[in-house]
């Protein structure tokens, strides 16, 4: 049992420095009573593969991530032969003619990532990060263990979850993911959040930082928010930008100390420009 | 009714309002619903969206049926309040009893009274009061009365048209800031935050007009005809103001998306020669045995883009927003040029320019379009035969031709020979039209004339536009 309520899946995930709103809480806590997958998608920057970490930490479950990229394949996501070992065995037997098994035993198998998650036998957080990075047919490699926890390997035949590991997915939506992944798994969107969950949020990562600073912070940044931008700052940016104030020793958030460390949250020219314009910050 | 049955009834509005959800999403959400179990709305909310929602576009479309199926509360006038809501502010009907609810005066004194409550709810941008004065609201002003005995109708309309909270903005601003000298940054910024809140009143009179509405005709009912299509799946020409901003922030996304795929394609399509270096590095693994062969990419051949854009009224959105996804996709191409046209043609080539903000580009595109219009009625003849004459190095044999329009060209000559020559120029030529294909031909439209000389696409939304884009490079 991973949560008993969506409560507690809140306050659990609260206490490992993760504040979850409703939605998210609610879909942890599905995540861990229906056995199934979890998709997560939103913008960058507001804590998707930290909600993974921040699940393993409150469960004190191992987190295995497989971090996908493009030209990720089987062999780096599931399983792989040593061939090297394979090769060397061969070799070796001819001189030892009692070495009599056969070259694709347990011993030869190097785990991967999705593999290792299935095998384990303690509560385990399978992270697939960033799943929108690899080719379409690594999706189809998911969809076994995604919805039957298994793995067939035609040497050794499937093996199948002792314990189902608690999935989440991740997605900048980079691409349009499946039809088949998505009927898989839960679905669950993060936004940025309000102002006073982030104000929180910001309170909890940034050290020796002021409540009206961090208050200060938050408002700017909703305000940079509601403009219409090309990347809109994230909750990354403002902890960045209050880790900034706070090593600059600033204390307080005026016109000009905004305009010089507004690079920190914004980072296109147009951004920056409109930012600018929109909020009054260079007096003529 | 059972739950089963209302949980049947919700999955199949969802569908038809175009979420695809499938058996297994389903009962997933009635999994999810057994555990969560139902004593709270929001919770029930989560479970469902987790479960059938796998798209974010097509939240707003499953929150709006959800309050329909799950009403937050049942009942006419429907003040349910805990006390805790306005008890001090001096917010006399919401501690009425029910009794006396039901004869809500709507005279001009309630109507002030009304306002004035409505000015400070939204001064605090206090929620929970809106939403209570937006089912006030409802219940006082916008009864329209009813064609039946006994039967009841609301109106967000009427609402509006009485309350109308836009005229509030200016008071409350006096409020806020007093009368005179008044910072214009601040000013702007608290006139920001004021219209959201009447934003948000507006949205909840609507919501809480659709749920009566529910009550008395039935939730599927009310589905059918109050959910507006996701943003994607919106027609260019069916898109209110609001739609244009969401679909304009969407432009950029949708342009990252298509050049991922794009570059990805263009990496599958066919191999290069031989890499001897990686090969032979490769094959180290295998005891030196080449088993698998690498190859060098293949160099890209890339295309130029020729795009002429009929920006009269009508269809000044769709081809604006087309220029839009093709200037942001401009490295997957060699060149690009844009003309814009209505009976006059202008190059606007030089008003995209590499990082900027895609607002001001389409502002800047919608001033520009006085230049490509004389006398203001669409003539696409004239417009092709002055490309022709004024541009005559435009196409090559290497150009791709777009056209973006819908083909009406007010009865005038079409030059369909001018057309053909261009067409003979050009390396390919393809034609968009934002209008559904059973509408080409009708009235004034040439849709037929021009599509026998150059493939006409429909291309009425994101959806159609963001494939034909991804194909086309």
């Amino acid at each position: 049992m991973w949560f008993e309520s969506p409560d507690a899946a809140a306050s659990r995930l609260a206490e490992a420095g993760y504040l979850a709103d409703q939605a998210t809480a609610t879909s942890a806590y599905l995540a861990g009573a229906l056995e199934k997958p979890v998709l997560v998608e939103g913008p960058a920057g507001v804590g998707k593969t930290e909600l993974a970490k921040a699940i393993a930490r409150s469960t004190e479950a191992e987190l295995v991530r497989l971090q996908c990229y493009e030209g990720l394949d089987e062999a780096r996501a599931l399983y792989e032969w040593d061939y090297r070992k394979q090769l060397l065995y061969i070799q070796a037997r001819e001189q030892t003619p009692e070495w009599d098994e056969g070259i694709f035993g347990e011993q030869f198998l190097l785990t991967r990532p999705l593999l290792t998650a299935i095998r384990r036998e303690q509560p385990t957080v399978l992270l697939i990060d960033e799943i929108d990075k690899t080719d379409v047919e690594v999706e189809g490699l998911l969809l076994e263990v995604l919805s039957d926890f298994q793995v067939s390997i035609p040497e050794l035949g499937t093996i199948t979850a002792t314990r189902r590991p608690l999935v989440v997915l991740t997605s900048n939506a980079a691409r349009e993911l499946s039809e088949a992944v998505r009927r898989r798994c839960l679905y669950l969107h993060i936004d940025y959040p309000d102002a006073e969950r982030e104000k929180q949020i910001v309170l909890g990562q940034v050290e020796g930082i002021e409540d009206t600073l961090a208050g200060e912070i938050v408002d700017t940044v909703h305000r940079i928010r509601s403009l219409e931008l090309k990347k809109q700052p994230s909750i990354a940016e403002s902890i960045d930008w209050a880790r900034t104030l706070v090593a600059l020793q600033i204390g307080t958030l005026d016109p000009a100390v905004v305009d010089s460390t507004l690079g920190v949250v914004l980072k296109h020219v147009s951004d920056q420009d409109k930012a600018v314009r929109e909020l009054g910050l260079r007096k003529k | 009714m059972t739950l089963v049955d209302r949980h049947l009834e919700f999955v199949h509005a969802l569908r038809e309002a175009g979420l695809p959800v499938s058996l297994a999403e389903g009962l997933d959400a009635v999994r999810a619903i057994e555990t969560l179990g139902l004593a709270d709305r929001e919770t029930v909310r989560a479970g469902y969206a987790a479960t059938v929602v796998k798209r974010e576009v097509h939240r707003p479309a499953f929150d709006k049926i959800f309050d329909l199926f799950f009403p937050a509360l049942v009942g006419v006038s429907g003040i349910v309040h805990d006390e805790t809501v306005g008890s001090e502010a001096g917010l006399r009907p919401f501690r009425r009893g029910l009794s006396e609810l039901t004869d809500l005066g709507d005279g001009p004194q309630d109507l002030a009274d009304f306002r004035e409550q409505l000015a400070d709810a939204l001064a605090l941008g206090d929620q929970e009061m809106l939403a209570a004065l937006a089912r006030e609201g409802v219940s006082r002003f916008g009864r329209i009365q009813g064609r039946g005995p006994g039967e009841q109708r609301w109106s967000s309309y009427n609402v509006g048209n009485r309350v109308s909270p836009e005229t509030l903005v200016e008071q409350i601003l006096n409020g806020l800031l007093g009368e005179t000298d008044r910072d214009p940054a601040e000013e702007r910024e608290v006139r920001r935050a004021i219209q959201r809140q009447v934003d948000s009143f507006n949205r909840l009179v609507e919501s809480d007009v659709s749920r009566r509405a529910a009550e008395v005709r039935g939730p599927e009912y009310v589905a059918r005809h109050t959910v507006r299509p996701s943003i994607d799946q919106l027609d260019f020409t069916a898109a209110r103001k609001a739609d244009l901003a969401e679909m304009r922030r969407a432009i950029h996304p949708l342009a990252r998306k298509l050049a991922t795929r794009m570059a990805k394609q263009q990496r599958a399509r066919g191999r290069g020669r031989l890499d001897f270096r990686k090969t032979v590095r490769a094959s180290m693994q295998t005891g030196g045995v080449p088993v698998v062969t690498h190859h060098l990419p293949k160099r890209p051949a890339r295309t130029d883009l020729v795009v002429l854009c009929d920006v009269s009224g009508s269809v000044a959105n769709f081809a604006n927003f087309t220029l839009m996804l093709v200037f942001a996709l401009r490295e997957q191409f060699d060149r690009v040029r844009a003309f814009t046209f209505v009976d006059e043609i202008h190059e606007v080539t030089d008003q995209f320019r590499v990082g900027a903000d895609p607002a001001e580009t389409l502002a800047e595109l919608a001033a520009s379009a006085k230049y490509a219009s004389l006398w203001g009625r669409t003539s696409y003849g004239r417009a092709f035969t002055r490309f022709h004459d004024q541009f005559p190095d435009a196409l090559t044999p290497r150009t791709n031709l777009l056209i973006l329009g819908d083909a009406r060209s007010n009865y005038t000559d079409l030059a369909l020979p001018v057309f053909k020559q261009m067409e003979y120029e050009a390396r390919n030529v393809w034609w968009l039209n934002p209008e559904h294909r059973r509408h080409w031909g009708t009235g004034d439209s040439a849709a037929h004339e021009y599509g026998e000389i150059a493939p006409m696409v429909e291309c009425r939304n994101l959806t159609q536009l963001t494939d034909f884009v991804g194909d086309l490079a």
